[in-house]
């Protein structure tokens, strides 16, 4: 066991690096912090075990699937290809020359990349174990749980009593599928983000943006009368500040799933940046006496990611479960707002 | 000793923004420790008092730490935009 976790250890801190500043070339931590947050349409595992992911455009109504390979040559750098070209990690139309063109109305971008395919793995791993729990609750319900089982069925059972039926209250069973799976996809995403070679998903604002929109959504849609009367008409305030009252809680509406948003996406790329800017030291010393001290702050660091991981899964839950408790509750008590 | 940092950093026009990136997030740091630290005392100092109701304030203090912390994040966010453009 103790020989697994050296060996872990040494794999963790070794693929951080795996990508070698350009030989020749000084060596730029903020280049390299930002490449390795970024999406790609390559997943760089280490140098050599590159997987080039399939490209996949609309072009004004027209199917273009080739594979990014296409757009690097034998030296690693950058080349057209059928009239496009990487630039700035985004696919532009070239012209002959190579120079991008300044058109680009009609051009999707539709590619596997390294967020995607990492996004799949996550769905074939939640897929596959949530399934498996599933069949044997349904096979049979009254069996002690085994395997697997006994170590999510807590986890559900803490996801069901502490934060659906603790702030949604009776209605809670409606928003249970959405509660789990949030949670678990979010979890799962946030730990295969900090594996060696892992992609930085849930540090994606575009991904933490659709879920925290999923949550509004839900929110919006379930609301009660009394949600909305307290929006439009919120009891205990005169009419005459209904001009001021209205657009604050209408942004109001808004800026929870905002702050939901930011909250998932700033807490893991920010810790994608501290250790890689922790392992960016040794560089930037040029020296090997701090190279154990950058290593052990980092492997302090990954440990506090992994309770992140599980902390920022579970507030987004919590937090989601309480704007649902919120649009669904029930305002029997009139002197509440006095 | 801080004034010619500053004139230096004025004189170089560049440095400027990143400068106050960094003393931005210096001042994010702060705040933050400042809000998360008082809840955090706060909630051991009801623990304290009432153990048996530790769950309940442990939860309501991770409430209270995400919203504070989610402010703060905005305020990283800026930062981050603005030492990398």
């Amino acid at each position: 066991m103790k020989r697994l976790f050296v060996l872990l250890f040494s794999f963790l801190t070794l693929t951080a690096f795996a990508e070698a500043p350009e030989e020749g070339g000084e060596f730029q931590p903020g280049d390299m912090i930002t490449h390795h947050i970024a999406d790609d349409y390559t997943w760089h595992f280490a140098d050599g075990a590159v997987v080039y992911l399939p490209v996949i455009l609309v072009d004004n109504g027209e199917f273009k699937v080739f594979s990014s390979h296409n757009f690097y040559n034998e030296h690693h750098e950058t080349v057209a290809y059928d009239g496009y070209a990487l630039e700035h990690g985004h696919i532009v139309k070239v012209n002959e020359a190579g120079e991008p063109l300044e058109d680009h109305a009609g051009l999707y971008d539709f590619s596997i990349t390294k967020n995607v395919a990492s996004m799949f793995v996550s769905v074939a791993l939640l897929l596959g174990i949530f399934f498996v729990i599933a069949g044997r609750y349904k096979r049979n319900p009254k069996a002690a749980p085994r395997g697997i089982q006994s170590f999510f069925e807590p986890i559900i059972i803490f996801i069901r009593d502490e934060i659906a039926k603790a702030n949604i209250g009776p209605k809670y069973e409606r928003y249970m599928p959405y509660l789990l799976t949030v949670f678990f996809f979010i979890w799962f995403n946030n730990l295969l983000g900090l594996m060696p070679g892992g992609a930085n998903l849930t540090g994606n604002i575009a991904v933490t943006l659709v879920l925290a929109a999923i949550t509004l959504l839900i929110t919006v849609f379930s609301g009660n009368k009394s949600y909305w009367k307290h929006i439009f008409a919120t009891p205990g305030v005169p009419t005459w500040l209904a001009p001021i009252m209205i657009p604050v809680e209408l942004i109001g509406i808004l800026t929870k799933p905002f702050s939901l948003m930011v909250r998932l996406f700033a807490n893991i790329t920010a810790g994608h940046i501290i250790i890689l800017s922790l392992f960016s030291l040794i560089f930037i010393f040029r020296s090997v006496a701090v190279g154990p001290l950058s290593v052990a702050f980092a492997t302090f660091m990954n440990f506090l990611e992994l309770f992140v991981a599980l902390l920022q899964a579970y507030i987004f839950t919590l937090l989601s479960a309480m704007y649902f408790g919120g649009a669904v509750e029930e305002h029997d008590h009139a002197e509440d707002h006095h | 000793m801080l004034l010619a940092i500053l004139l230096q950093a004025v004189s170089e026009g560049a440095g400027l923004g990143i400068m106050g990136a960094g003393i931005g997030a210096g001042l994010v740091a702060l705040g933050a420790g400042l809000g998360i630290g008082r809840i955090g005392g706060s909630a051991m100092e009801s623990i304290a008092r009432q153990p048996e109701a530790g769950g309940k304030i442990q939860t309501a203090m991770i409430i209270s730490s995400a919203l504070i912390e989610g402010v703060t994040l905005f305020g990283v966010v800026v930062c981050l935009l603005i030492a990398i453009a």
